[in-house]
């Protein structure tokens, strides 16, 4: 191949990919878009799933990403294309998960000129990604896609966006992947300040009441084994947000579970108490730390964090330390080893114990019913599928927080659920993407009767691609979240959330799925049992209790030793 | 609340305004107001914002705009010793008893007068922002017509960015 063949823009994209280790892209074609799609059906590198709708695409981009590590891929045309996409790249920027999205772009010559199908998307996008670029010139391509590559998954990773207009994917020139990325404004701190480190480590040692919070930065950077050698080697307990789910091994000593809005009576109660508390990969979002005025009062907070505007975000820190958590963590566990430092093992006793205490504190059991209970159909799926080691993914409600506090994740990158943004829609095209990056694995989507119908086309795609996703729908009738809240807060006046679903077996029939429905407890296992074996997609129907609440409950605003464990009592 | 500028070293890449005064609005900071023009190397843009905020609201705004990937350099000008300076235009009504006292004040502030016509003068100044709000008061009781202010542009006196 001589160096001066020329390629046409849509040819440079492709090989660009192809440099970038790319296999797998989720997408759906359209006007702007037909030259790319045209240089894909002239390759077998490549593989692109079509999805059915455009935010399904990137949600299952990111599904890839989360369960891979890799860098998702989607590719939507322009317009309602790239409108469609909005949210999902809005939610891999507030998790912080690495995406390149396509977008089709009309002609250079075109844009401004309210065009058929034309959207100002780098405008659009401006606020809910990492970066993003409008190519101008065919020229500027493989360089614009490297630095897109670069800059979605090196710092806090996100979603970078690059616009094509269809003049430039059509134009022509030779191909030279760049091989370095030079972005003068662009320098993600990874190393920690080695004084901060030394002081964020004595601090921990003198603490007589530590806790860990880890965050999904701690996942991200791939720091779980530091982050365990640190908890055990200091005996730190551990507390995780939804997104550190699985960071810090469930069957591990010390382990408080999740904190935060749903999370553990005894993991909110260790923070409120604590007199260190440190903060690995988490922006303190309000979820996770109710009443910002009232949050580590008497606490010190050592925080570490790459993004240097999470740190005096919310919470005001005292030693912040900017870097790559699983750098920070390393060095703090050599420095620790090389000291020999002694640890106050006595002084933490009694706060061992008070722990225990707290654990006491469980939620109380609802009024049984005769209908299933959502918190037994899913403490069973758990206890079904866990030999599988399952992919879990979840939609956004009930269900969401049930799966959070019920399954036991002793890995990282087995729950797959939309943290910061709360996309209901999210998990079903999330499990796609775990399917096509993950051969073979047991996927599982836990989601409410409101949630699945946001993106519930994509049975198609399952089906078209063999993703064998089992839908686990937690059918209570209602969007029982907003319900929830409206049952406490708003006078029972369930205004719009009582909401009605299709019969979820025909709806899987018609598409080739397996459906099926469970209404009575001995029915459970079975169906999970047979959908295991399914070679389809599965939605399985667990009719529930319309009215079953979650479980430990902080209400919004309020702060985090307010814990309701059950309809009447206040846990305090 | 405190007055801050802020000076920004940005690519000179289209977008990159928009970049800024997006992250301003989205996240609630208020832009008092705002200068932008290229440096001598015409790759690089310079941009003075004028912002209010406690110190944790500088901190988060520095912090934010540092993560824009155009932008190379951000400093608070309040914090580090520097040159502040700012153009006005101020259209004047003239008449015969006033024109004197106009005159005056021009000459007394190191104004000049930039155009005349028979009825209207218009005064340029240029000064930090008390200069100019001196002006301004000396001539509002004669009769502004119409003014318009540039906004601060600012320069650290050590620091090269």
């Amino acid at each position: 191949m001589s160096k001066k063949e020329l390629y046409s823009g849509a040819e440079i994209l492709l090989k660009s990919l192809e440099e970038e280790g790319v296999r797998e892209i989720f997408g759906y074609p359209g006007g702007a878009i037909l030259t790319i799609y045209d240089a894909l059906y002239m390759q077998d590198k490549i593989k692109h799933y079509l999805v059915r709708h455009e935010q399904a695409a990137i949600h299952a981009a990111e599904g890839y990403a989360r369960t891979t590590g890799k860098c998702g891929v989607a590719l939507v045309t322009s317009g309602p294309g790239a409108c469609n996409a909005i949210t999902g790249i809005a939610n891999a920027y507030y998790d912080g998960y690495p995406l390149v999205v396509l977008t089709g772009q009309v002609s250079s010559d075109l844009i401004g000129g309210d065009a058929f199908q034309e959207a100002d998307i780098v405008g659009i996008t401006r606020s809910c990604c990492k970066h993003n670029y409008l190519v101008k010139d065919v020229k500027d391509l493989a360089r614009i896609i490297k630095e897109a590559f670069y800059i979605a998954t090196t710092g806090k990773p996100g979603p970078v966006v690059i616009d094509l207009p269809k003049d430039v994917i059509n134009a022509k020139t030779t191909f030279n992947y760049p091989k370095e990325v030079k972005l003068e404004g662009y320098n993600p701190t990874y190393v920690g300040h080695p004084l901060q480190i030394k002081k964020a480590l004595k601090m921990l040692c003198y603490a007589q009441r530590p806790v860990i919070i880890a965050g999904g930065g701690v996942l991200t950077s791939g720091a779980e084994e530091a982050l365990t050698t640190l908890a055990q080697n200091l005996e730190i307990p551990v507390t995780h947000t939804l997104m550190g789910t699985g960071v810090y091994p469930a069957n591990c000593p010390k382990y408080l579970g999740m904190l935060g809005m749903h999370g553990n009576y005894w993991a909110n109660y260790a923070v409120v108490h604590a007199d260190v508390i440190f903060a690995v990969g988490t922006r303190f979002n309000d979820r996770i730390t109710g009443c910002l005025k009232r949050f580590a009062q008497d606490s010190q907070v050592i925080h570490v964090d790459i993004d240097p505007c999470s740190i005096s975000k919310n919470v005001k820190v005292d030693v912040p330390i900017v870097g790559d958590a699983k750098n920070v963590l390393k060095s703090m566990n050599e420095l620790f080893e090389a000291k020999k430092q002694e640890i106050h093992r006595a002084k933490k006793e009694a706060w061992f114990a008070q722990i225990e205490e707290w654990k006491k504190k469980r939620v109380i059991p609802a009024v049984n019913s005769d209908k299933l209970s959502a918190v037994k159909v899913i403490e069973t799926i758990y206890e079904t599928t866990k030999e599988y080691d399952p992919i879990v993914c979840t939609e956004v409600g009930q269900h969401q927080m049930w799966t959070a506090q019920l399954f036991q994740f002793n890995k990282p990158r087995r729950l797959i659920t939309s943290g910061g943004l709360g996309t209901m829609g999210f998990g079903f095209p999330a499990a796609m993407g775990a399917c096509a990056g993950n051969n073979n694995k047991v996927v599982l989507n836990i989601a409410g009767d409101g949630s699945i119908q946001m993106n519930i086309q994509e049975l198609a795609t399952c089906a078209d691609y063999g993703f064998k996703v089992i839908n686990c729908v937690i059918n209570n009738g209602y969007l029982g979240m907003v319900r929830q809240w409206q049952e406490k807060i708003y006078n029972k006046h369930y205004s719009q959330t009582k909401i009605s679903a299709p019969d979820f077996v025909k709806l899987a029939e018609a598409y080739g799925a397996l459906g099926m429905r469970v209404e009575k407890e001995e029915e459970i296992v079975p169906a999970i049992k047979r959908a295991l074996e399914a070679k389809t997609p599965v939605i399985i129907d667990f009719v529930c209790e319309n009215f079953e609440m979650v479980y430990p409950w902080v209400l919004a605003g309020k702060p985090l030793n307010e814990v309701l464990l059950s309809n009447d009592n206040d846990g305090m | 609340m405190n007055n801050h500028t802020i000076s920004i070293s940005v690519t000179n890449e289209p977008g990159v305004l928009s970049r800024i005064v997006d992250l301003f609005s989205g996240r609630g900071f208020n832009i008092e107001s705002l200068t932008v023009a290229p440096t001598m190397d015409r790759a690089f843009s310079r941009v003075t914002i004028v912002t209010q905020g406690d110190d944790s609201s500088i901190e988060q705004i520095t912090k934010q705009l540092n993560r824009l990937i155009p932008i190379l350099k951000v400093t608070d000008l309040t914090i580090a010793e520097a040159i502040e300076t700012e153009v006005a235009l101020i259209k004047v009504h003239t008449k015969d008893e006033t024109r004197a006292q106009i005159l005056n004040c021009v000459a007394s502030t190191g104004a000049k007068v930039v155009d005349v016509t028979d009825k209207i003068y218009t005064i340029q100044i240029v000064g930090d922002t008390k200069q100019v709000n001196a002006l301004m008061e000396l001539l509002r009781p004669i009769g502004i017509k119409e003014f318009v202010r540039s906004g601060k542009t600012a320069l650290s006196k050590n620091v090269s960015l």
